[in-house]
């Protein structure tokens, strides 16, 4: 009996590999692509959802309540997510191919927009549904707007600012290569010279888009297809591997993300930082934890001949298009993009404002040191790459930029490559 | 071998049933015994069905679908229809839209991720088991504190895998205790070798401890008479551990392998949040999961394929090695 000689052992391996690989099987359901029907239920009023990723700073909740109390019969109801932003992108695809109508408004982060409104899930913020953004800072409205028609509206903004000792350098540089000269200050003092996020992972793009787009290149054109390749892009990319090669970026950035980085500079051991707003509250804390407390300033990124393109963080809201109640929902998020909520985002949550105005309001400065140098870096911005393809082209930029700072690969080569993988993606 | 060992008694012999009164009776109580055993059977087989046969039988359904793709005349994406072996192909022959998939791609990672979980696997069972069996025949041997040790060896297997990385993380950062130790600079998690070794390091921290309890429990089965008698026929050390200790651990010894390489070749937790699968730590589970975002049916086919990776690798365990976890307790009689 040949045949059951191998079949007990067969089956036995069978149920083990079943048992152990079974749980990483596919998420489930096909990709529907027609989406729901946008032109249904503009009318609809009632109670709806809200849903958004964890609510650390209690920014949310207040204004459902308040919501809720000059709304009686059009209650929210506020869903709250997971911390990790992979963990709220997939929930919402899970709700989105279910149809599920309950999550009527949703938080989305900008860099999924535009593959969320591809699927045809977003309802389009015209006509009956139409939003006016006028007021709001141009570079947010990009991140919501997919093929010219908008899906999403700003909601809070984020933008790069440089982090530098005010100590060692009375006056910021303005352009990188400024930067890059004041350099031999750090040498003296044995400190690093400058540091971003240089670990593979979504910090990269970040840093590495902002270096192409400030010396005028692009990882994607207006119509979403790649368009990396450029002696402009070179140019920007270039200027990261060379300060890599030549010391002035420490051999250890290879390995920080934004809290590694925040140490180093917080230690003493840098004289430039690239990194976000919330840096500025805590290495400014006088409790000792941070040796710079009172000798940090911030300015815009340094650019080519000005201040840099820095890359966008910050969220949008949404409405799903398999929501009833679409007018309810509308309302709703003209109410949490308002003056009043903005201002509660910034002072609540440390959360930057979409609207221009509101940088140079007093009552906000006074809080937020930050907020005047911000705007400037949030006017230069250019969103990281507005495409339904995000998690492609973001992988093609991390690993090809990562192999040319490491220099495993020479820069043209890695543009080279970096076109042709976001070519791959269809 | 000198010590031939006692033949197991309940090993071997067939159950032998009680006298029945008349053969009829006992012929039909044989028949409803089977039926009740089929009924009281299904819930489970339903229970199988539906949480394990359902999601496999559907991911490999799924795996022959194109993943919905962009129409740019319209901006929308559109549903694929049916792939055939393409998806395969995908992964296989890294095959980009008929190119070859470019640098920066998930297609393009493959060979290099099963490398690389073949290599976490080889190295770290194999450093496990060494170490393990050590650990264990320490752990067997009757001292006072013997379980504070046992429960102090414990410790890391209990911290949930994720904390672990965590640990080493900060362990291996370029300001962390690692460096500050010996004294070093090495940019543990910025190249490929020390970021493999780093892993390497932290897994074989976690679950030597799994490798080394198993193992114990098979040390325990040994009687300490046959130990005895090898002593007063004049075996030394040595000759009591090869020709006692690893015979009779074998069977459990080849469960906790079999075991430790299966879960090795699923790796993901370590490598993922010390490395982010930067500079060759990325296994054929973080691009599963790196490919669940950019479409379900291509991640469906590669997790088909890990699948049956595994159950290779489980089937030449079983077959070849005689590492039956299952058949150990139900096919005792075959030699």
């Amino acid at each position: 009996m040949n045949t059951r000689k191998y079949l007990l052992p067969a089956a036995v391996a069978g149920v083990l590999a079943l048992s152990l690989s079974a749980c990483g099987g596919g998420g489930g359901g096909s990709t529907a692509s027609s989406g729901g029907d946008a032109a249904a239920n503009l009318d609809g009023r009632g109670p709806i959802t809200y849903v958004q990723g964890k609510d650390n700073s209690n920014v949310v909740r207040p204004l459902v309540d308040k919501w809720n109390a000059a709304h009686p019969d059009q209650k929210v109801t506020f869903k709250e997510q997971s911390d990790a932003a992979d963990q709220q992108h997939d929930d919402l695809v899970q709700h989105f191919q279910g149809k599920d109508a309950n999550y009527d408004v949703v938080d989305v982060d900008v860099i999924w927009t535009a593959e969320f409104a591809a699927k045809g899930w977003l309802q389009p913020l015209k006509d009956k549904t139409a939003f006016d953004t006028s007021a709001m800072l141009p570079a947010t409205v990009k991140t919501a707007t997919y093929g010219g028609t908008l899906y999403a509206a700003p909601q809070t903004s984020d933008g790069g600012l440089l982090y530098y000792r005010k100590d060692l350098v009375p006056t910021p540089p303005k352009t990188w290569d400024e930067m890059m000269s004041m350099c031999s200050i750090a040498k003296q003092n044995n400190m690093g010279c400058y540091a971003g996020q240089f670990q593979k992972y979504e910090g990269l793009t970040v840093n590495a888009s902002e270096a192409i787009n400030s010396w005028g290149g692009k990882i994607v054109d207006d119509s979403g297809k790649a368009a990396v390749n450029s002696a402009e892009a070179k140019a920007g990319l270039g200027k990261l591997v060379e300060a890599f090669k030549n010391g002035n970026i420490p051999q250890e950035a290879i390995t920080y993300k934004e809290e590694d980085s925040r140490t180093a500079f917080q230690d003493g051991k840098l004289l430039f930082l690239r990194n976000w707003p919330y840096v500025y509250n805590i290495a400014g804390k006088t409790d000792g934890s941070s040796k710079v407390a009172d000798k940090f300033g911030i300015a815009p990124l340094p650019g080519k001949s000005g201040p840099g393109a820095s890359s966008l963080g910050g969220h949008n809201l949404a409405m799903s298009v398999y929501s009833k109640n679409k007018a309810t929902a509308l309302d709703f998020m003209k109410f949490m993009t308002s003056e009043e909520t903005e201002k509660f985002y910034a002072t609540q949550g440390s959360l930057a404002p979409v609207l221009g105005s509101l940088y140079t309001d007093p009552s906000l400065t006074s809080k937020l040191a930050y907020l005047p140098v911000l705007k400037t870096s949030i006017e230069n911005a250019v969103p990281r790459p507005v495409t339904p393809f995000y998690p492609a082209v973001t992988k093609a930029v991390e690993d090809n930029a990562y192999a040319a700072l490491k220099g495993e690969k020479t820069v043209d080569q890695a543009v080279a490559d970096m076109q042709s993988a976001i070519e791959a993606a269809k | 071998m000198s010590t031939k060992l006692p033949e197991r008694t309940t090993a071997g012999a067939p159950a032998q049933t009680h006298h029945m009164p008349g053969r009829e009776s006992a012929d039909r109580k044989q028949v409803t015994q089977g039926r009740w055993a089929s009924v009281l059977l299904v819930p489970t087989l339903v229970l199988l069905a539906v949480v394990i046969i359902y999601p496999v039988v559907n991911a490999i359904i799924m795996s022959f679908q194109k993943d919905a793709g962009l129409n740019p005349a319209t901006g929308f994406f559109e549903q694929g229809g049916p792939a055939g072996f393409e998806n395969y192909m995908h992964w296989l022959f890294q095959q980009c839209n008929g190119q070859s998939c470019p640098p920066g791609t998930l297609g393009s990672q493959f060979w290099n991720a099963m490398g690389t979980t073949f290599f976490f696997t080889v190295v770290t069972v194999a450093l496990e088991t060494v170490l393990g069996f050590w650990m264990a025949i320490i752990m067997t041997r009757s001292f006072r504190g013997r379980s504070a040790v046992r429960a102090a060896v414990l410790v890391p297997w209990a911290i949930p895998t994720a904390v672990t990385a965590k640990l080493w993380f900060f362990i291996f950062a370029f300001d962390g205790i690692a460096n500050k130790l010996f004294g070093t600079q090495i940019l543990w998690t910025g190249s490929e070798w020390p970021a493999k070794w780093a892993v390497v390091i932290s897994d074989v921290w976690k679950t030597t401890p799994f490798m080394a309890l198993l193992i114990l429990a098979g040390l325990q089965l040994i009687p300490d008479e046959v130990y005895e008698a090898a002593k007063v026929d004049g075996a030394s050390a040595w000759q009591r551990f090869t020709q006692i200790t690893l015979p009779l651990v074998k069977p459990a010894l080849m469960v906790a392998i079999l075991f430790r390489t299966l879960d090795a070749l699923r790796m993901f937790d370590l490598p993922y949040i010390m490395t982010q699968g930067a500079n060759n730590t990325t296994t054929l589970s973080i691009l599963v999961v790196d490919q669940i975002r950019e479409g379900f049916n291509s991640a469906a086919a590669l997790s088909t394929i890990t699948f049956i990776v595994i159950f290779l690798v489980a089937f030449i365990f079983v077959r070849f090695l005689g590492a039956n976890a299952v058949g150990a307790a139900t096919s005792s009689g075959r030699k």
